[in-house]
């Protein structure tokens, strides 16, 4: 094959639960890979997060919508003699797939590079693939396809499909995201309902019944193959979750550690076959079942692109996937490509780790408390934590440290659970009162595995259940693991009802072990058994909360006896050759060896990632990291990152000057900086602005301890975080704020509120499983919330602050101490109350006054030099008619720097790195006050992944909810609006020539703004419908109505609403809340059924009202027009 | 306190010994690993309470510790696993290579225990064969010194003998690996015969590994293994197909027999597969050299080129020994067919008339990857095309 001159490369577009950062990072490889090659890269991605679409990166870059169209019109510019859509996740490979079969490439000569369409379709066509593993003798689980032209041939499918596979049944719709709607059914009722969900959401229509391999393990291989037929296997990795659980939500370990050689060898060899019989031209991931004897196996599935799996095994493995896979697309082979880390041999080889991985989901429930939190082959993590030590349970321990969540550390348990771990564990020793509590039926469990109380909430009874149940796999079965066998259950007990390979619960049980030797030893703590714990990578805040010593007693001993961890190389090699990988992790198990690298040339600093993606803190700090580092790096300085997450680009090695694989708490930042801090030496300065709040949280650690914060000192911090000194420095500035106040009691509660009016809006510094963060519309309403969700003491107060409605506004600067530079504005769509991460948002601003722009500019400016931040600043303004309000600052990144400095063409994150290094902004050829805006519009639009959350509401309020974000840009601001919503999958369908239902509900506060959303409805084609108040409402406006019966008044001879909604016919959904909290639980019901039927729910009118007039067919035509971002940025209309 | 080079500590940690071993398998205490260059690290004793020592190997496999333990290549050589956890998966039984361990100490990170009874652990293999084991060293340290150092001696010190100066002069002491005969000590006393159906394959045992046997049977073979002192006359018996020359420990340079013996195999024509060892005594036989590598290919990721079709396979390794590819004499009839990617030795020879091919790597894999079974297939195929002419 010639090697093309020219290469599109589709990316993945937004973050959504199943496709994260990690086609960032795949995508960023490969640009570079075929630059490097000489080939011209043009990139398509509608994700302005992305380090790929950054200048410098692609040659060309259009964040456009992920459409054929297009494809198709970049394809008819730029003319690339080839199309990459194998490293920008499912959603390219669909688009590609479709644009093929539209004959987009055959149309304008171009060809898909890497593997074949044919395969691909293989792969992915569940009954070709059965056909090809039945050619090349590979087994797999029993399986029957539901497809179907009609409803009828798709129930007798369905029924037949039943009957042959039984119950419990694996359910996996065919080409879609993460698993969407997949999950193991095991009663007839979620049998049919799901059979049902998964046809629909199947973008062919088609949905696999597969046998359920219960208990079986799940092992995966990454695989690459050439032009050439040479094959590799280049990572192996083994699922401590048993099968059932989607891989994205499961504890993952690399390489194998259960499996003897014959029978790795036979899955490794079985996963080589496949790639062969397929045909893949570049990376695939290959799954197995694998029996618990570990004589038999099947194939579960084949994904032949990069993925989530690549990223990791790459991380795992420092082998680059993703760039040799971009590579081997233009024809190059693994024989000659060289080894990127050994830079002697060649990338024909197989990584040999000596070290093991252990990988641990991030889950976003702490966002949804009352999400299902079950879990099955749909996939729910937001991210993933990774962590590199040389035993099993180190590196879980460390992982577990670096999830950064409340309430999940290696000693974690919910309060709740104790009642049920007594019980599970008591009845072991105490026999008779079991039998008992079983006898007389008083074991009752809750749907949760709990014990409870309440026969109504009963969902079986007795201790086995009850431990069945407990151990079903959710977020917290690891914890409620270790909670029972801290408790002295048997781990042969644990094991038979998880399912869990008995090693891994072996390992776990010597965690648990050294952990009550630690109680044990309190603080009579011997070197001894420090050593011991920390070669287990405890951390010293665990060791002090288990002996009882103060953390900085632990660090102390550690200091006197020397303990201090040592850092080895991920080189793929196992140390056989020679490697300059600037990749390290820490391990207690190399304390005392010769250091594999002396501490980097200075000057050089530290910049702190983000961590795992969850939602609030995704791969925008990514970005903002990258760019921090390279910034440095272009300044003649070292960057050493750290940081937790094999998805992103910042852990790729070249991303940085050196790397190092570490959780985010302050012992291991801190323990980084030591290693590289030459003796004599100040400590290594710090870069805490770039990686979110999470490297700010540990700025009082890193101060302490006397390491430099370039740009930022704890005063600046504080004044911007502690809300009362915050309060009083924007009163003495002169700038208005809304009233608020901190309460620790419920009746200081009421005072606040009463004082600053209501409606207010209550954020607790804890909770418990209720909402984080919600309006209150009177003091009854804050009552019951309080109650009801949140604790509330002297050292858990609550801040509430008066709910202002207004035009909100996001600001981010550049302050260099003297003057702030301000790319760019943006304002919210959504009148405030959305949480800022949830907004439509829209640069430059449409409604704001010159006067009203000034006074934010000059009160930024203001706030940030009194603060005496150096680098970056982010502001919330709400602007009403009687002033501009100061909501929040934040002395660091925010998630708009990446958007803002796409689109202004200001690089932030480089100036704000140098400016924290000291230059000022007019060394640096800028000055201060807001930049002239761009003759374009720039709109970010949220994406959500509410379809993956069985039981989370969309509803938009104070807490954020979505995973990520899209951009659309045009001179013309509708336009501009129109293509966000597009790429976000915002924009309601487009009726057809019969029309299409639009079912609206509107509290009365919205009414006001129906006559605009029920017009531009009505004028794209649809018809309403709606329950009595509003369908009178719409009326008195004289629009026809169909009106619906609402919940809890059926038979009136109107169709009740959720059947309505169930029927079919609806296109969109628009539902506000009332503010009150009755109608708002009927109205969840409305938006959930809404989500669970796959129509799209807006609940905000502004969204609703953009939303039908993107519809608009004088504007609809128009979201084709595409163009680079420069040419858009720079010569605008 | 140990010693690492110029005089550094390399552990100055005691490390307790269920830090390093799993309770469950139980530990002697601290013993030292000594290496004759004077470096010395400390650990915990696991395997059999004795002394003993000889050419330090690493090898970098992830999985397959029960058979590197049972492979009698490894005769004399003390193997460092530098996959941290060995033992997770006990032992299996059909999976070991000979009837015993043959290594003379393992070295490991961490010593597992598989959640299995204690007589279907490794280590009860180990401490029944009398083979020391030694774990919570850091073994990346010691992969990487000996990167740079070349191969070494080394000892493993009995429980409790912990004084470095004694070790390491016990270290120099061992007798060197170029000086001793193990193939002796490894190989079948007597002839014996596998299967009753197929062509007679006869193999010499230098050191042969079960999953050899199982390859051939399997491919429809019928297997006669002979003694490493069979004769050409015991090795050309008239029902004889072909014959194999086994892997096995242990410099060829010593092997005058064999070589004598190979050259009466190439001589009579009958198809002729050699395997590691087996394959350099078959290019001693044609006269080509060999030469001791700096510190050998031990592992299971070695990519191997076939400079025929240009594909890469990944191959699973374990030899000091390398043919010396432009030392063939004019005539030799051999040809390099294969070439390690990484360092471009010799990895297979084809004689370009007769049905001979040898391989430097392991087919059979035990551990490691099965990519190049097909050399069995090869094999096969020309016994079969020879019987047919015959």
């Amino acid at each position: 094959m010639t090697k093309p001159a020219s290469v599109l490369i589709i990316g993945s577009g937004p973050v959504v639960i199943g496709q994260a950062a990690e086609f960032d990072y795949a995508g960023t490889q490969a640009c570079r890979a075929l630059r490097e090659e000489g080939v011209r890269t043009i990139l398509l991605n509608s994700n302005p997060a992305t380090i790929m679409t950054d200048p410098g990166v692609a040659d060309a870059v259009y964040l456009e919508p992920l459409t054929i169209a297009s494809i198709e019109r970049i394809i008819e510019v730029e003319r690339p003699e080839g199309v990459l859509a194998g490293l920008g996740g499912q959603t390219a490979l669909n688009l590609a797939m479709e644009a093929a079969r539209a004959g987009v490439f055959e149309r304008h000569g171009t060809r898909l590079l890497g593997t074949p369409i044919a395969a691909i379709e293989m792969a992915e066509d569940r009954e070709a693939f059965r056909d090809l593993l039945d050619r090349i003798g590979q087994p797999y689980a029993p399986s029957v396809i539901v497809e179907g032209e009609t409803d009828e041939e798709r129930r007798r499918m369905a029924d037949l499909a039943l009957a042959e596979i039984g119950l419990p049944a694996v359910i996996r719709p065919a080409f879609t995201l993460g698993g969407t709607g997949g999950g193991i059914v095991d009663t007839e009722e979620a049998y049919r309902e799901r059979v049902r969900a998964g046809l629909r959401l199947s973008p062919i229509g088609q949905v696999m019944i597969e046998r359920c391999l219960v208990g079986w393990q799940e092992i995966e291989y990454e695989v690459m193959r050439d032009a050439d037929d040479t094959c590799i296997a280049v990572c192996s990795m083994e699922n401590v979750d048993p099968l059932g659980v989607h891989t994205g939500d499961s504890i993952v370990v690399a390489p194998v550690q259960t499996l003897p050689d014959p029978v790795h060898q036979r899955l490794r060899s079985a996963a080589l076959a496949i790639i062969r019989a397929l045909g893949v031209e570049g990376g695939c991931n290959v799954q197995f079942a694998l029996s618990p004897d570990a004589t038999e196996y099947a194939v579960i599935e084949v994904n032949p692109r990069v993925s989530r799996s690549s990223a990791l095994a790459s991380k795992a493995t420092g082998y680059p996937i993703a760039r040799v896979a971009a590579q081997i697309a233009i024809g190059r082979t693994l024989a000659e490509i060289p080894n990127a880390i050994t830079k002697t041999t060649v990338a024909a080889f197989e990584p040999a780790l000596d070290y093991v991985v252990v990988k641990l989901p991030r889950f976003p429930f702490d966002k949804f408390p009352t999400a299902d939190r079950s879990l099955g082959s749909q996939m729910k993590a937001t991210g993933e934590v990774m962590a590199i030590d040389r035993t099993f349970g180190a590196a879980l321990n460390k992982a577990l440290r670096g999830l950064e969540q409340a309430g999940a550390g290696f000693l974690a348990e919910d309060p709740a659970w104790g009642p049920t771990l007594e019980i599970l564990s008591g009845g072991l020793h105490d026999g008779a009162a079991d039998d008992h509590h079983e006898i007389s039926g008083e074991l009752l469990v809750g749907p949760d595995g709990l014990l409870t109380d309440d026969p109504s909430r009963a969902v079986a009874s007795g201790r086995a259940a009850l431990l069945r149940r407990f151990l079903t796999p959710s977020d917290s079965r690891l914890w409620r693991l270790i909670g029972l066998l801290r408790r002295g259950v048997p781990a042969a007990e644990l094991q038979a009802i998880t399912g869990i390979s008995p090693w891994f619960v072996g390992e776990m049980e010597r965690l648990v072990e050294l952990e009550r030797r630690l109680g044990e030893e309190g603080s009579d703590l011997t070197d001894g058994l420090l050593i011991s714990a920390k070669r287990a990578s405890f951390g010293d805040r665990d060791i002090a909360t288990l002996t009882g010593l103060p953390v900085a007693a632990v660090a102390a001993r550690r200091a006197a006896a020397g303990i201090r961890p040592g850092y080895a190389m991920v080189d793929t090699c196992a140390a056989e050759f020679a490697a300059e990988t600037p990749y390290f992790y820490s391990t207690y198990a190399a304390a005392g060896s010769p250091p594999e690298a002396p501490p980097v040339r200075r000057p050089a600093a530290l910049v702190i990632g983000s961590g795992p993606v969850r939602i609030g803190q995704g791969i925008e700090f990514d970005y903002c990291a990258v760019q921090a580092a390279d910034a440095l790096r272009r300044e003649g300085w070292e960057a050493v990152m750290v940081n937790s997450n094999p998805e992103t680009v910042s852990t790729d090695f070249d991303a940085s000057s050196r790397l190092y694989f570490e959780p985010l708490d302050s012992e291991s930042v801190l323990e980084v900086i030591a290693a590289e801090t030459a003796p004599g030496d100040p400590p290594l300065p710090a870069l805490v602005q770039f990686g979110g709040q999470t490297p700010l949280n540990l700025a009082a650690a890193l101060t302490e301890a006397g390491v430099e914060l370039p740009g930022l000192t704890m005063e600046t911090i504080d004044l911007a975080e502690e809300r009362t000194r915050f309060a009083a420095l924007v009163d003495r500035l002169g700038i208005p704020q809304p009233a608020g106040g901190m309460a620790t009691s419920l009746d200081e509660a009421l005072v606040v509120a009463e004082r600053v009016g209501y409606p207010v809006i209550v954020r607790p510094s804890f909770v418990i499983g209720g909402l984080a963060i919600d309006f209150c519309f009177g003091p009854a309403d804050l009552e019951r919330q309080l109650r009801a969700a949140t604790v509330i003491t002297e050292d858990r107060p609550v801040r509430i602050d008066a709910y202002l409605e207004g035009l909100e506004v996001d600001v981010d600067g550049i302050c260099d101490g003297t003057e702030v530079l301000i790319p760019g504005l943006m304002e919210h769509v959504e009148r405030a109350g959305v949480h800022s991460g949830d907004s439509v948002a829209v640069f430059p601003p449409r409604h704001l006054s010159a006067a009203e722009q000034s006074l934010i500019v000059d009160a930024i400016t203001r706030f940030a030099i009194a603060i005496g931040v150096r680098g970056l600043v982010n502001a919330q303004f709400i602007v009403r008619e009687d002033g501009v309000y100061l909501l929040e600052v934040n002395p660091r990144a925010s998630r708009t720097v990446p958007f803002l400095s796409k689109v202004t063409g200001v690089p932030m994150v480089e100036l704000a790195t140098r400016v924290s290094l000291g230059a000022t902004l007019a060394q640096l050829g800028w000055s201060g006050g807001l930049l002239p805006p761009p003759p374009v519009v720039a709109v970010k639009a949220p994406v959500f992944s509410t379809t993956k959350l069985r039981g989370v509401d969309p509803l938009l309020g104070p807490g954020m909810r979505s995973t990520g974000e899209v951009i659309g840009i045009h001179s013309d601001g509708d336009v501009a609006l129109a293509k966000a919503l597009l790429a976000a999958s915002l924009r309601p369908p487009v009726p057809g020539v019969d029309g299409a239902l639009a079912l609206v509900t509107v509290a009365d506060r919205d009414k006001e703004q129906l006559p605009d959303l029920a017009a531009a409805l009505v004028r794209v084609g649809y018809r309403l419908a709606a329950t009595a108040g509003t369908a009178a409402a719409l009326r008195a406006l004289g629009h026809a109505v169909r009106e619906v019966a609402p919940l809890g008044e059926e038979g009136s001879g109107l169709t009740p609403i959720l059947d309505l909604i169930a029927s079919g016919e609806v296109g969109l959904v628009v539902n506000t809340p009332a503010p009150r909290s009755g109608p708002v639980r009927d109205a969840a019901a409305i938006r959930l059924t809404a989500v669970a039927e796959g129509i799209l729910c807006l609940t905000s009118m502004e969204t609703a009202t953009a939303a039908a007039r993107s519809l608009d067919p004088a504007i609809r035509d128009r979201v084709t027009e595409i163009r680079p971002i420069d040419a858009w940025v720079r010569r605008g209309a | 306190m140990s010693a690492g080079p110029n005089g550094r500590p390399l552990h100055p940690l005691a490390i307790p010994a269920d830090a390093a071993v799993d309770p469950r398998i139980g530990s002697h205490g601290p013993a030292l690993l000594a290496l004759e260059d004077g470096t010395v690290f400390a650990g915990i004793s696991f395997g059999a309470a004795v002394a003993s020592g000889g050419d330090i190997v690493v090898n970098t496999s992830q999985t397959g510790y029960q058979e590197v333990c049972t492979d009698p290549s490894y005769a004399g050589q003390v193997v460092v696993m530098t996959y941290p956890l060995i033992g997770n998966h006990g032992r299996v039984r059909d999976d070991d290579q000979s009837e015993r361990p043959w290594l003379r100490g393992l070295v490991v990170g961490h010593a597992t225990a598989a959640v299995l009874g204690r007589a279907r652990q490794i280590v009860h293999l180990l401490r029944s064969s009398g083979v020391p084991a030694i774990a919570g060293l850091d073994t990346r340290a010691l992969a990487r010194h000996l990167r740079e150092t070349g191969c070494q001696r080394a000892i493993i010190t009995a429980p409790g003998h912990v004084d470095p100066e004694a070790a390491a002069a016990h270290a120099r002491a061992v007798v060197r690996w170029e000086d001793q005969d193990f193939v002796g000590q490894v190989s079948a006393r007597a002839a014996f015969e596998v299967g009753d159906r197929g062509p007679l394959i006869a193999v010499v045992d230098y050191g042969l590994k079960a999953n050899i046997i199982r390859s051939l049977r399997t491919r429809g073979a019928r297997v006669r293994v002979l003694p490493h002192t069979a004769t050409a006359a015991d090795v050309l018996g008239p029902e004889v197909a072909g014959v194999v020359l086994s892997p096995g420990p242990g410099d060829p340079a010593r092997l005058d027999a064999p070589v004598a013996l190979a050259r009466a195999v190439i001589e009579d024509g009958r198809p002729l597969l050699g395997i590691c060892l087996g394959h350099q005594i078959v290019a001693r036989a044609a006269g080509a050299e060999t030469r001791r590598l700096r510190f050998g290919h031990h592992g299971a990721n070695h990519p191997v080129r076939d400079n025929g079709t240009g594909r890469v396979q990944v191959t699973a390794q374990n030899h000091e020994v390398t043919v010396v590819g432009d030392s063939f004499p004019a005539g030799s009839g051999f040809e390099v067919s294969q070439t390690n990617l990484n360092d471009g030795s010799v990895e297979g020879l084809r004689h370009r008339t007769k049905p001979i091919e040898t391989v430097q790597y392991h087919p059979e894999g035990s551990p490691g990857p099965l990519d190049a079974v097909e050399v069995f297939d090869r094999f096969l195929e020309r016994v079969r095309v020879a019987e047919g002419a015959r």
